[in-house]
C-alpha cells in the first residue's frame, strides 16, 4: 500500500530531508544531522511536522461518559481547555493506543491518536460509540499539526506567529482565530522540553512552518530526533513500550489509569493485575560500555534471557548507552546487574530509572 | 560528492582496504560514513581474531542504526584503531585516515575481487 504524505511533504523534500516510512506516512527522519536537531530542541527551538497524528472529535450529550468509558484517565467535570494523557485498553488490559484527550468545551472532546493506529482506533471508537448518544468525527485529513519545542518556543510563537501563549499552563489548550480560521494551540509535546503544538488547516500548517523557518530562530527537526528526545525523558512510544500485549502497569504508567473510575474498558484486567503483582516491567538499563542496545535485543541475567530491549540509544544529551527494556519483574529493582546481548557479545549494565534526562517543562 | 582515494580497494558493502606490504588497513568509505550519519560506536574485534573476506567482523553504529562491517580481505587482526573507542566520530571526520582494523593478509590475491577507485565511483553512482 502506498504511504500517505502530510501537507508539508514537498517542503521536507525541498529541504533535502531523509524520508522514511513511519506509521503509514512518508515522513522526514532528519534534515541534516540528528545530533544537531536534537540539541536545537534541548537548547533553543525546533519544529516538527507531526501532521501524521490522527484527530478525532467526539461531541454529543453522552460524550463525557463515552470518552471516560474508552479512556483510562478520568475526564469527569474537566475544566475547558484541560488536556489528559491516557490509553484506550483492550478488555485484557493491553493497549489499543495511547492518546491525548483535549476538553475543548462542554460535550466536545478532541482526541489525538498515533498515526500507525488510526485505522484500528477509528474502528474501535466507532464500535463502542454505538452504545452512547455521541457523534464521532474522524478529522485526521482536515488537520495538519506542527510541534514547536524547546526553551525558546514561547517567545518565538508570540513574536513570530503573534499567537499569545505565555499565560498557558502545561497540558492546556485553547482555540485561537488566525487568518479567519479557528486553530488549536496546546502546551504539549513529546520531547521533555517546553513547547506547543498547533492544529489547523493545511494552509495554516504551511504558513506556520514557513514563518517559523523564515524567522531563522527555529530548526526543522525530523522524527529521528523526536524519538531520541522522547526516549531520554522516559516517554513511551506505541509499538515499543506500549503494544496490544503490554499493559500500562507493566509500562510504569499506572498513574494514568484511574481505577477508582466507575467503568472503563480494561478496568477489571488492570485491577486484577495490580492485585496479583506484576510479572514483568519496563525498566531503564545503563550499560558500562558504549555499545548500543536496540529494540528487540535480549536482556540477560543469571545466564538466562529475562526480557527484551524496547528502545535504546547512545543518549545524545548524556553520552551514555541506555535503554528501556521489558524484563522479568524479579530483576527490576534499581541497581540490579543485568546484561544486554549485542550481536555476538554480552554487555554488562545495571537497572536504572527509565528517565535518563530530566524534563524541562514550564508548569 | 564522496571522497574516493586512488590506490585503495573497495567492496560493494562500502569498506575499503589499503594495502601496505603484507598488511591491509580496513575501514569504511566516505560514502558509507555519510550515509550512516553521526557514528557513535564502533564495535571492533580483538587483536589476533581471524577475519574472513565476506564475513562480518564488527559493526559501525550511528544514532539510529547498526551497520555490520564486512571484511574485504582474510587474515589475522594485528591492530585495532584504539582511538575509535573514545572518539568514534573520527570515522565521520576522515574515514580514510581512521581505519578500523589492520589485518595481516593470508591471501594477498583477494584484492583482485574488489573494486578500484574508478569502479567504486561508478558503483555508488557518482
Amino acid at each position: 500500500m502506498e504511504n500517505k504524505r502530510t501537507c508539508l511533504y514537498d517542503k521536507h523534500v525541498a529541504l533535502g530531508a531523509l524520508i522514511s516510512p513511519f506509521g503509514g506516512f512518508d515522513m522526514p527522519i532528519q534534515y541534516s544531522n540528528i545530533v544537531e536537531e536534537h540539541n536545537a530542541v534541548r537548547q533553543a527551538c525546533g519544529i516538527f511536522d507531526v501532521s501524521h497524528m490522527g484527530e478525532v472529535l467526539v461531541t454529543g450529550p453522552e460524550s463525557e461518559k463515552f470518552v471516560n468509558y474508552i479512556f483510562t484517565n478520568d475526564i469527569t467535570d474537566a475544566p475547558d481547555g484541560k488536556i489528559y494523557y491516557g490509553m484506550m485498553l483492550h478488555p485484557t488490559g493491553g493497549v489499543v493506543d495511547d492518546l491525548l484527550v483535549y476538553k475543548m468545551a462542554d460535550k466536545r472532546f478532541f482526541l489525538v491518536i498515533n498515526a500507525g493506529n488510526i485505522d484500528k482506533d477509528i474502528a474501535w471508537i466507532m464500535e463502542h460509540a454505538k452504545k452512547f448518544d455521541v457523534t464521532v468525527e474522524h478529522q485526521s485529513d482536515i488537520y495538519g499539526e506542527v510541534a514547536v519545542q524547546g526553551p525558546d518556543t514561547e517567545a518565538i510563537v508570540e513574536e513570530v506567529l503573534g499567537i499569545p501563549c505565555a499565560d498557558m499552563v502545561f497540558y492546556t489548550c485553547k482555540e485561537v482565530e488566525y487568518n479567519g480560521e479557528t486553530i488549536i494551540i496546546s502546551r504539549t509535546g513529546y520531547t521533555g522540553e517546553d513547547g506547543f503544538e498547533l492544529y489547523g488547516s493545511h494552509a495554516f500548517t504551511n504558513e506556520v512552518w514557513d514563518k517559523l523557518l523564515a524567522s531563522g530562530k527555529v530548526k526543522p527537526c525530523g522524527l529521528g530526533c523526536r524519538d531520541t528526545l522522547r526516549f531520554e525523558v522516559g516517554l513511551p512510544l506505541y509499538g515499543d513500550e506500549l503494544t496490544d500485549e503490554i499493559t500500562p502497569l507493566e509500562a510504569g504508567l499506572g498513574i494514568f489509569v484511574k481505577l477508582e473510575k466507575e467503568e472503563f474498558i480494561g478496568k477489571e484486567a488492570i485491577a486484577a493485575q495490580k492485585a496479583e503483582g506484576l510479572k514483568r516491567k519496563i525498566v531503564g538499563i545503563e550499560l558500562k560500555d558504549k555499545a548500543i542496545p536496540r529494540h528487540g535485543y535480549d536482556v540477560e541475567a543469571d545466564g538466562k534471557v529475562i526480557g527484551q530491549v524496547t528502545t535504546g540509544y547512545n543518549s545524545i544529551s548524556t553520552g551514555k548507552s541506555v535503554c528501556m527494556a521489558l524484563i522479568d519483574a524479579n530483576y527490576a529493582k534499581l541497581g540490579t546487574e543485568v546484561a544486554v546481548r549485542i550481536r555476538k557479545r554480552v554487555f554488562p549494565g545495571e537497572v536504572t530509572k527509565k528517565r535518563f534526562y530530566e524534563k524541562n517543562y514550564k508548569k | 560528492m564522496s571522497k574516493i582515494l586512488e590506490g585503495l580497494y573497495y567492496a560493494e558493502s562500502h569498506e575499503y582496504v589499503k594495502i601496505e606490504g603484507e598488511y591491509g588497513y580496513v575501514g569504511i568509505t566516505d560514502y558509507a560514513q555519510h550515509e550512516l550519519g553521526n557514528v557513535v560506536y564502533v564495535d571492533m574485534p580483538d587483536v589476533d581474531d581471524e577475519v574472513e573476506a565476506g564475513n562480518d567482523f564488527g559493526a559501525v553504529e550511528s544514532v539510529k542504526a547498526a551497520s555490520d562491517l564486512i571484511s574485504p580481505v582474510s587474515g589475522t587482526v594485528v591492530e585495532i584503531n584504539e582511538a575509535l573507542a573514545d572518539q568514534p566520530e573520527l570515522v565521520n571526520a576522515d574515514p580514510y585516515a581512521n581505519w578500523i582494523i589492520k589485518v595481516k593478509l593470508s591471501d594477498a590475491s583477494e584484492v583482485e575481487n574488489l573494486m578500484d577507485a574508478e569502479a567504486y565511483k561508478a558503483a555508488i553512482g557518482e
